[in-house]
């Protein structure tokens, strides 16, 4: 079971705050959900590899080769806030 | 009436002025009540058009309108993805799909409505509002390329680009009456595309016919070094259109019958083998035993996705920001909290729990080699010997009402069941239309072996031109 103190947890994990009034909707569809996923426990796996890709392609190699890039301008035509041509970013410490 | 491309090409190169044909598309644009778009180019699409007027270009679509999902980039025009946090973005890029179609001459007419970031079955989570079903306004167009569905399906578009990750072009589809293909994984470039869950989804085409679809195909399918996913395309969808359905095996899934599928529904569809049965096809019943166990699979690894796939959105190098700041942490935090709506909270949190410490190995772990047995299911039904396609519904039910299913995510989850696991085994499958239910449209699912594109189009042609389901338009729109 899946409790308020879980979801905190997860939110604080996910950078997402989750409000006081959003809590007790996302307990119970947590729980609906992750019951859901437990019928998976049926199937014995032991022995199955995983499929992370279905196409098989491994190591898609290219030139190491300088080429025109996105200017400075466009990459910060959607930033809320730029400084001296840079990305401003909240305080880290 | 509304155009197929094919007639639209014809009429264009007959000297028909695309002005007035765009203008005239973006003027029912705006009278109508389907909340289709969510923003229109206008002024370039005109200018385009005008453009070619003055000397007309040629290429697969010279002149030709199409829409396209807010999830997929377009240089110039706000691609929100139905987000608030992405409200205002303008992609400073085209995607790989979007250059291919410029290329062969297309015009875009503006960006269609979705699921919050793609994620539903409705278009009932879009910060935009809930898109209307053409065939009855009650009810929703399906999800989650619901508004490039209901555009095609209305006359608003004549063609479009959705994107499909667990269902999300073909159940609007078949919601709506159109054609719609989700390709193999890898033959179209994600390049552009906005990420939701990226192992399982690829960009396709919405259109009135199985021709369109496959002239769409012809530009958008193609290697793309920018998406290591990509493969190449040995083309042949348009040239492999008519050999029709002569000695070809169907494949009947037991699974996807009985229990949770409308009578009305499953009626249809085995008119529709019947049919493709007089055409020479023959059919046999298969089974895919893991079915039942797609939908829970499918979810954890696209919530797990997900979960790391919208890490990006932070209010720093685009989207919302708001406030003064504060630290790190609780400024993302509350800009998350605002910019994203319930249900891709709910996905993104319970993916951080799946993939969260002690858990890795129960859930994602877990739905990877479940995802395994899937494709194995698959792979069985459609080896050599086996059936050359399947055919199933495309959706257990036509439209369900706006609001019928939106506040109990597993019930609208449960929705999905027979179109998640072709996701899950990578294999293309188209939705046609396949008759009605009280005037709701059915759609019929036909599935091939990966990179099969040419059967699964030919058997849907086949079909599509031994019916009269897809000339049928809304009242609406008539």
């Amino acid at each position: 079971m899946i409790t308020g103190e879980d979801v905190d947890h997860i939110s604080w994990l996910a950078s997402i705050k989750v409000a006081e009034e959003e809590l007790e909707g996302f307990v119970a569809s947590f729980n609906s959900v992750l019951d859901y996923f437990h019928q998976l426990d049926e199937l014995d796996t032991e022995d199955v590899e995983p499929t992370y890709r279905v196409v098989d392609l491994t190591n898609v190699f290219r030139e190491d080769e300088v080429r025109e890039s996105m200017s400075q301008e466009e990459s910060l035509s959607n930033a809320p806030r730029t400084e001296n041509g840079y990305f401003k970013s909240p305080r880290i410490v | 009436m509304i155009a197929m491309l094919k007639d639209l090409r014809g009429r264009l190169g007959a000297g028909a002025s695309a002005e007035e044909m765009v203008s005239a598309l973006l003027e029912k644009i705006k009278r109508s009540k389907l909340n289709a778009y969510n923003n229109l180019s206008e002024e370039s699409a005109l200018e385009r058009a005008r453009e070619f007027d003055r000397s007309p270009w040629t290429g697969l679509m010279a002149g030709v309108p199409i829409a396209i999902k807010s999830c997929i980039s377009t240089r110039g025009i706000e691609t929100n993805c139905s987000s608030r946090i992405l409200s205002g973005y303008v992609p400073p890029y085209d995607a790989h799909v979007i250059e291919r179609l410029k290329e062969e001459g297309a015009i875009i007419v503006g960006k269609t409505n979705m699921d919050e970031f793609a994620m539903g079955t409705s278009t009932e989570s879009s910060y935009f509002g809930p898109t209307r079903n053409p065939w009855d306004l009650d009810r929703v167009p399906g999800g989650s390329s619901g508004g490039s569905a209901a555009a095609v399906a209305a006359g608003e578009a004549p063609c479009a680009l959705g994107s499909d990750t667990g269902g999300s072009i073909r159940c609007p589809a078949s919601f709506c009456g159109i054609v719609g293909l989700k390709p193999t994984y890898g033959l179209v470039s994600r390049y552009g595309l906005v990420s939701y869950a990226n192992s399982l989804e690829q960009i396709g085409p919405l259109t009135l016919s199985v021709e369109d679809a496959a002239l769409v195909m012809e530009v958008i399918a193609g290697h793309d070094p920018r998406d290591s996913t990509s493969v190449k395309s040995d083309g042949g969808y348009l040239s492999g259109l008519d050999g029709g359905v002569k000695g070809l095996v169907l494949g009947v899934p037991k699974e996807y019958f009985g229990e949770g599928v409308d009578p009305l529904v499953e009626k249809s569809v085995w008119d529709a083998i019947s049919r493709l049965e007089e055409l020479g096809a023959s059919w046999k019943e298969v089974s895919l035993p893991h079915t039942k166990y797609a939908l829970a699979a499918y979810y954890i690894i696209a919530m797990s996705e997900a979960s790391s796939n919208l890490a990006r959105f932070d209010g720093l190098r685009y989207g919302l920001r708001f406030g003064t700041d504060q630290d790190w942490h609780s400024t993302f935090s509350e800009i998350r909290a605002a910019g994203f709506g319930p249900e891709v909270k709910r996905r993104i949190l319970l993916g951080t729990y799946a993939l969260s410490a002690g858990y890795y190995g129960r859930y994602y772990l877990k739905a990877l080699k479940v995802r395994t047995l899937i494709k194995q299911d698959f792979e069985r039904a459609l080896s050599a010997g086996g059936a050359d396609v399947l055919v199933t519904p495309t959706m257990p039910f036509p439209a369900f009402k706006i609001g019928e299913r939106i506040e109990d995510p597993l019930s609208l989850y449960m929705a999905d069941v027979f179109t998640v696991p072709i996701n899950l085994a990578g294999v293309p499958a188209i939705s046609v239309p396949c008759g009605f239910a009280d005037g709701l449209p059915i759609g019929l699912q036909i599935i091939g072996r990966h990179f099969d594109e040419v059967s699964v189009l030919r058997a849907a042609k086949a079909y599509e031109d031994a019916t009269p389901y897809s000339e049928t338009v809304p009242k609406e729109v008539a």
